[in-house]
């Protein structure tokens, strides 16, 4: 279980970002968080990565307080940030250069078979294409074998196919997998197919204002109308811009 | 680098074979100095030059046909080379260590730095009087300036590429863990692997034109020793036939360096790479 506890983050210079955010996720739950450009999100995801310290409140995994980044927390970044000089097998295995050799093998193997992308393991990153470094990230993340994984945009700079292919997989691997995600998003469409509850945050300070649980017994149009009335009630008009126009129109038709 | 996963097939299937060294490759860069020196001997031969001060190419092939016969020229080669050698060596190691120093730590930057932009500034003849007076006149302070020579460009190149390495690379080290050790060696250096092979190959560079300056201090032989003698003697075929080895051994060793160094920097994106 990851819990957010009262997290409150300020940088020395641009004041407060983050304000009391609460949050609890379940083993196995994924939440996904929305939000204007500029609420939060991303530092909220660092704080719970560890690579940001929270200036108030604590994280804890499985009851462990999170002040670095953890074994048990996976990342995966908006890009793929894969390292140019090592092939995609070894991009994969990068996490994991402690384990024995067999079981670093095995591992990287399992996650070539599992993204599909077992004939590409030699090759470098620059021969591969936007969504297949993606998935090689993802990879990267998984073989370490965390309970909780997070993602920062993952798939914002693919195309639209590469996109929906990817959050079916991801949503397949997580569920497979048992793993906890945490998906920070501003694509309302990619909150709905990774998240069972999405968080809506809201701006100056960042917090978490609503939270809206997704149902798959039907009633998918309702809780879009109700996420994308509450994202721009929150957010305000001009923030809802960044939406796309299936959104808008849910929340105007509300 | 490394097969991080072992040498199972599937993983390594599909790995290039080296690069070939082609016939072409060769034979271009062959052909602007052979023209030159067609084109030099055939205007002293005709009569359209004056070859007492500038030997035609004919000439300088004797000198150094003679100076090989007599085993001179190997003496002189291999003087030079193992000055060059060593002072490369220790100059591109203190270069690389102490710009990936500077570059990772912000506060050794500050500290560091200015003080030695300082020191890059003073013109290497400056320095002679100096080591002679520290280290005498035989071998030492000859390979120490050319250590000098080598350090600056180096440490800049380093302390430059280390101090750029994109940030979210490094995050990548950190999601996973890695402590100061494994960042420097796992994500760090292969990352300013490209700009610290330029930087070798601009400090050996002007390892082989301290090593001038260097033998010039009195050195009884190598290269340097053989332009003076050449002067003292009146022999442009001798001065003329030193500086053609020498540039024949620069360029023969910044091509082995980049031979070298080819098969670590594959992965490069560049738009040379296919």
């Amino acid at each position: 279980m990851l819990h957010i506890g009262h997290v409150s983050k300020a940088f020395a210079r641009g004041g407060p970002v983050l304000a009391d955010v609460d949050l609890t996720v379940e083993s196995g739950e994924s939440v996904a968080i929305v939000g204007a450009s500029g609420c939060g999100k991303s530092t909220l995801l660092r704080i719970i990565a560890g690579l940001e310290a929270p200036s108030g409140g604590t994280v804890t995994v499985a009851g462990e307080t999170i002040q670095a980044p953890h074994p048990a927390v996976g990342m995966i970044f908006q890009e793929p940030r894969l390292l140019p000089w090592l092939t995609v097998a070894e991009n994969i295995a990068f996490g994991i250069a402690a384990l024995p050799a067999s079981e670093r093998t095995a591992r990287v193997h399992e996650a070539l078979d599992l993204i599909g992308l077992v004939e590409h393991a030699s090759k470098w990153p620059r021969e591969l294409s936007g969504g297949q470094s993606q998935r090689v990230a993802i990879a990267r993340a998984l073989v370490a074998r965390p309970s909780v994984i997070l993602l920062d945009e993952p798939f914002s700079a693919l195309d639209a196919i590469t996109r929906a292919d990817l959050q079916r997989h991801m949503r397949a691997l997580s569920q497979r997998m048992g793993l906890t995600l945490v998906i920070v998003t501003h694509d309302l469409e990619e909150a709905l197919i990774l998240g069972d509850r999405v968080a809506i945050m809201q701006p100056n300070p960042g917090r978490i204002a609503k939270i809206v649980s997704v149902q798959d017994d039907g009633n998918t149009d309702a809780v879009r109308r109700e996420l994308a009335s509450s994202f721009i009630h929150l957010n305000g008009a001009r923030n809802a811009a960044i939406l796309e126009g299936a959104h808008i129109q849910y929340a105007h038709t509300s | 680098m490394s097969d991080a996963v072992g040498h199972s097939p599937a993983l390594i299937a599909g790995q290039r074979a080296a690069p070939r060294v082609s016939l072409r490759g060769i034979v271009v860069p062959l052909l602007l100095p052979l023209a030159l020196a067609l084109i030099w001997e055939g205007a002293v031969t005709g009569g359209f030059a004056e070859g007492r001060l500038m030997p035609a190419p004919s000439t300088i092939l004797a000198t150094l046909g003679e100076l090989a016969r007599s085993g001179e020229l190997e003496v002189h080669v291999l003087a030079t080379t193992s000055r060059v050698a060593v002072g490369f060596l220790l100059g591109s190691i203190a270069g690389v260590l102490v710009g990936a120093i500077t570059g990772h730590f912000a506060l050794s930057r500050r500290v560091l730095d200015p003080t030695l932009q300082a020191l890059r500034a003073i013109p290497s003849i400056a320095w002679v009087p100096l080591f002679i007076l520290w280290l005498g006149i035989f071998e030492a302070s000859k390979i120490a300036l050319i250590a000098v020579g080598v350090f600056f460009p180096v440490y800049l190149g380093v302390m430059g590429a280390i101090a750029s390495v994109d940030r979210k690379l490094v995050e990548v080290g950190r999601i996973f863990r890695l402590n100061s050790l494994q960042l420097v060696s796992r994500i760090l250096l292969p990352a300013v692997l490209p700009a610290t092979v330029v930087s070798l190959r601009g400090g050996l560079g002007l390892g082989w034109m301290f090593v001038v300056a260097a033998e010039f201090m009195g050195a009884a032989e190598g290269l340097g020793y053989l332009l003076i003698d050449g002067q003292q003697t009146g022999r442009p075929d001798l001065i003329i036939a030193a500086i053609v080895v020498f540039a024949l051994l620069g360029k023969a060793s910044d091509a082995l360096l980049a031979t070298v160094a080819r098969p670590f920097l594959r992965w490069q994106d560049s738009y040379q790479t296919n």
